[in-house]
């Protein structure tokens, strides 16, 4: 049993050895597909530009092109950047050699933390005040207007910090306007102030939404951007209810980084030139007061200048079916987006209006001061037939599946942010710190061990080589368990857990020793003395080590980044220090000392 | 081979007295050290801009001093770090400058003169996030005593819990009390040795503790002070040779781990070491005050063991 144990903890940390491949990933942006096509396109091309690679393999969602040297990577990237064009994402990466026979095991090596293998991590925290003081503006503006329309006469609608006060004329109007807002405006709070005052606050429920969807909105967007960064392995996640993690392995310029996390984007909407031909356009006869300009599919459109509305003014877009179960994108304007809607859609009832969707994507160039020069890109997202005469609420449908529905509304919601982002933590490892990091980190292990490997036999003679094989059994095992668990990352405090667990580890076998020893004075016989050193020292070693666990339990929950991954090590190793320490040497010990008739132990 | 022979119990109790008040100078000393010179809080805690740069020649502290100087950064610590190569530069939050970008300002002062500057690291803690890591900090090492006292009087005696509890606080006050003097950083990973500390020095009172409750069974006859004795005793070579291998990794690593993991390192070296001296006067000496005797470690105690001990892993 012990055997096997410790077998496939081995064969799990054997991927560990491998170490990794210089690759670059090349992963499909919006709009195109990773396939066999792009397959033999990049192979070809590597092959004419004469470069020798180790394979290329089709993953599940990128294409990993394998390198044999270092130097190699960067000209690849730019290479492909420069023939796949826009469309797809180029990243460097180091892909892990496991050979496939351990891969299919679904053994892989351990995750190295950014303070081993570089990168930066950023700590985004939304500004949820914004968001809120958002949706109290625009409640202000829907009031007027809704209570315009209703004809109910107020004195004044007035915007507090965290509510709408509306002054009526007479009580009995405040009553009917409750009883009208109530119905329209779920979520919100009116309440009879006296005085013929009504004030109206967001309920408990509907600020925590709205929060929640600032929350969400922002990650979506970070996901997005980072994409464009072309990292191989981010990670972007929520921390807490008001938090992101983002963070981007393998990245140097964090100043880069940055400004494409803050980069913007935004939406407009505009009709499409009819009165011209589009195929003079594309020839460049391009009429004055039109501009043309590509679709997703890569056809020409031709747009009229002038904007009708701008994505600041989007308050929602959520994709849904209709009535035919066709996919849809509803829309939701402000009260000044819907009046402008409203005037700029009056006269264009069954003519086509397109939706442009505008980012500023960073290049390779830098102007005189060293900033990243942004690129105006425009693309025509969808281009829909006015139906009927639009409000502050719409929806647009013939959309070709419900993907891409859903892929428009995250598109249109991206063109305005609810709430704002800043940076309140960041930490930037640079690549040679992290190699630095790891090679002192496995010089601490290994003179540690060196250290206790060389002790243990002069003092406790032949059971000290027993404890020693348990000790590379146990660093074994943490490396095969920190290997199988995949949340689990190594830093170097993580490392320096390791090596703390390893002085440690043997402790459970001084406990036994010292118990066969002072059995051995107490007369018993050698047999005897192993079976009652082993057996009381069981429940000391327990007590030990539990309260140990948790300290480590505790660390990890309240932990962040490298203490979590301290934490992580230090608990794995105490589980796989008593495995090894007490069944594992017993096995040992029996045998080798079991059966046979004693006179004296070497301990 | 042996090194400790103790053949006849040594009577640790009889050195008690002075052991309490020699911890006592201590615990006083160290508070009075955290009250007056306070924790050097590391950026983690106080929030600012740590930037590590690594030349190719030995650096010139002055030079990058008079170079910060002149973009408006006069308040910067700068200092080497770990070698003559690598400075630490290290900026206190400010107002109004965004200091998310503050990292990239610096470099780009650093390399105005057309030196080679690597960038090795740059850390940025916004001051909320630090005001946090000090709650969650101080919270975690609470919760870590709460649930450690739980666990101990619920599987000993409350004395015993209390007496070990004892001993932990005086392990954590007095290894703050080493960082407040020497005015060593105190990070989050310092922490995380103090919270290890507490895991090892109690491993170590447990071990003691353990041998006590089995004496007072075994021993027929037997004052406390003599049982708590003989059980000191009988479990002294262990606890040497146990400290003595984890100070022999600890060392490993404060001589090999790089400059980095020092202060963890010194945490943990110092909190080993005062941590099995706590387990032998501490511990045992709160416990015997407190009127531990015979009979409270008798009852019930013999069958929850064996039931205790079977759902570990």
């Amino acid at each position: 049993m012990v055997i096997i144990v410790i077998a496939v903890c081995a064969l799990y940390a054997s991927p560990n050895l491998y170490g990794e491949d210089y690759a670059v990933q090349v992963s499909a942006s919006r709009n195109a597909e990773v396939d066999t096509r792009l397959f033999e396109q990049v192979k070809e091309q590597l092959q004419q530009d004469g470069i020798d690679i180790k394979s290329i393999a089709l993953e599940e969602s990128h294409l990993l092109v394998r390198l044999k040297s270092g130097d190699d990577q960067l000209v690849v990237k730019e290479k492909l950047e420069a023939s796949l064009g826009n469309n797809y994402v180029v990243a460097l990466n180091l892909a892990p050699a496991t050979p496939e026979w351990l891969e299919g095991l679904g053994a892989s090596p351990m995750k190295l933390g950014l303070d081993l293998r570089g990168g930066v991590h950023f700590l985004m925290e939304v500004d949820m005040k914004a968001a809120i003081t958002r949706s109290i503006e625009q409640m202000e503006d829907d009031f007027r207007n809704s209570l315009r329309e209703e004809k109910l006469r107020y004195r004044r609608v007035e915007q507090k910090s965290d509510r709408v006060d509306v002054q009526f004329r007479d009580q009995e109007t405040l009553d009917q306007a409750i009883t009208f807002l109530e119905k329209s405006n779920p979520g919100v709070l009116f309440k009879d102030e006296g005085d013929l005052l009504m004030t109206a606050t967001l309920s408990e429920l509907r600020l925590k939404e709205i929060r929640e969807y600032a929350l969400k909105q922002n990650i979506t967007i970070m996901r997005n951007r980072v994409n464009q960064l072309g990292v191989a392995e981010p990670v972007i996640q929520r921390q807490g209810s008001d938090r992101i993690v983002v963070q981007l392995p393998g990245i140097q310029d964090t100043a880069r980084a940055k400004e494409i996390l803050n980069a913007t984007a935004t939406l407009q909407f505009r009709m499409v030139d009819i009165e011209h031909d589009v195929r003079d356009a594309v020839e460049g006869r391009v009429p004055p007061g039109a501009q043309l300009l590509m679709d997703r599919k890569g056809q020409p459109q031709l747009l009229d200048k002038r904007i009708m509305l701008t994505g600041d003014h989007i308050v929602d877009a959520s994709s849904s079916f209709d009535e035919y179960g066709r996919p849809q994108v509803n829309i939701k304007l402000d009260s000044e987006g819907g009046n402008k809607m409203s005037r700029g859609t009056k006269d264009n009832i069954g003519k086509p209006m397109a939706t442009v969707f505008i980012e500023y994507k960073p290049t390779s160039e830098k102007d005189k001061d060293g900033k990243i020069v942004f690129e105006k890109h425009e693309e025509v997202i969808n281009v829909a037939t006015i139906q009927a005469r639009l409000g502050n609420s719409f929806r647009i449908t013939g959309i070709d599946s419900p993907a891409e529905a859903q892929n428009l509304s995250l598109l249109l919601r991206a063109g305005a942010l609810v709430a704002p982002i800043s940076i309140v933590e960041e930490r930037t490892v640079g690549p040679s710190l992290g190699q630095e990091n790891i090679e002192l980190g496995m010089q601490a292990i290994f003179w540690g061990l060196v250290l206790i490997l060389a002790f243990m036999p002069i003092y406790y003679r032949k059971f000290g080589l027993v404890a020693n094989t348990a000790l590379l059994a146990n660093l074994v095992m943490i490396i095969g368990v920190m290997s199988m668990i995949p949340g689990a990352t190594l830093t170097l405090p993580g490392m320096a857990g390791i090596v703390l667990t390893v002085g440690m580890a043997v402790d459970a076998n001084v406990l036994i020793f010292e118990r066969i020893r002072e059995e051995l004075r107490d007369g018993r016989s050698p047999q005897q003395a192993i079976h009652h050193g082993y057996d009381s020292a069981l429940s000391t070693i327990a007590d030990a080590n539990i309260t140990t666990l948790i300290a480590a339990v505790i660390l990890f929950a309240v932990g962040t980044g490298p203490v979590k991954g301290f934490s992580i090590t230090l608990a794995i190793g105490i589980l796989t220090s008593m495995f090894t320490a007490i069944v594992g040497t017993r096995a040992i010990v029996n045998a080798v000392w079991g059966g046979k008739r004693l006179n004296n132990l070497s301990i | 081979m042996r090194i400790f022979d103790f053949d006849k119990e040594v009577r640790f109790m009889s050195l008690r007295w002075p052991a309490m008040i020699f911890s006592t100078l201590l615990i006083l000393g160290s508070i009075v050290s955290l009250a007056v010179n306070q924790l050097n809080w590391g950026l983690d805690f106080t929030g600012g801009t740590v930037i590590e740069v690594g030349y190719q020649q030995p650096a010139k502290l002055e030079q990058v001093r008079k170079q910060l100087n002149e973009v408006g950064f006069g308040d910067a610590v700068v200092q080497h770090f770990g070698s003559s190569e690598d400075v630490l530069i290290r900026l206190a939050p400010r107002e109004g400058v965004k200091s998310d970008t503050l990292g990239d300002q610096v470099m780009a002062a650093l390399r105005a003169s057309g030196e080679q500057v690597d960038m090795r690291r740059i850390e940025f803690v916004g001051p909320q996030v630090g005001e946090e890591l000090t709650e969650q900090g101080g919270l975690a090492m609470l919760v870590a005593l709460v649930c450690i006292l739980m666990y101990v009087a619920m599987r000993f005696e409350w004395r015993f819990g209390l007496g070990s509890v004892a001993a932990l606080a005086h392990d954590v006050i007095i290894t703050l009390g080493l960082f407040s003097v020497l005015q060593l950083e105190f990070d989050l990973t310092v922490l995380a040795a103090v919270l290890a500390v507490i895991g090892y020095s109690l491993n170590d009172t447990i071990v003691v503790m353990d041998r006590i409750r089995e004496n007072f069974r075994k021993l027929r006859k037997g004052e406390p002070e003599e049982v708590i004795n003989i059980s000191l005793t009988q479990t002294m070579s262990r606890t040497i040779i146990t400290s003595g291998t984890t100070l022999l990794v600890l060392l490993a690593l404060f001589f090999k781990g790089g400059a980095l993991i020092h202060g963890f390192a010194t945490a943990l070296l110092f909190g080993i070491f005062v941590g099995t001296y706590s387990s032998i006067y501490i511990a045992s000496s709160v416990a015997l005050m407190l009127g531990i005797s015979k009979e409270d470690l008798m009852p019930t105690e013999v069958e929850k063991e064996g039931a205790d001990l079977d759902p570990l892993p």
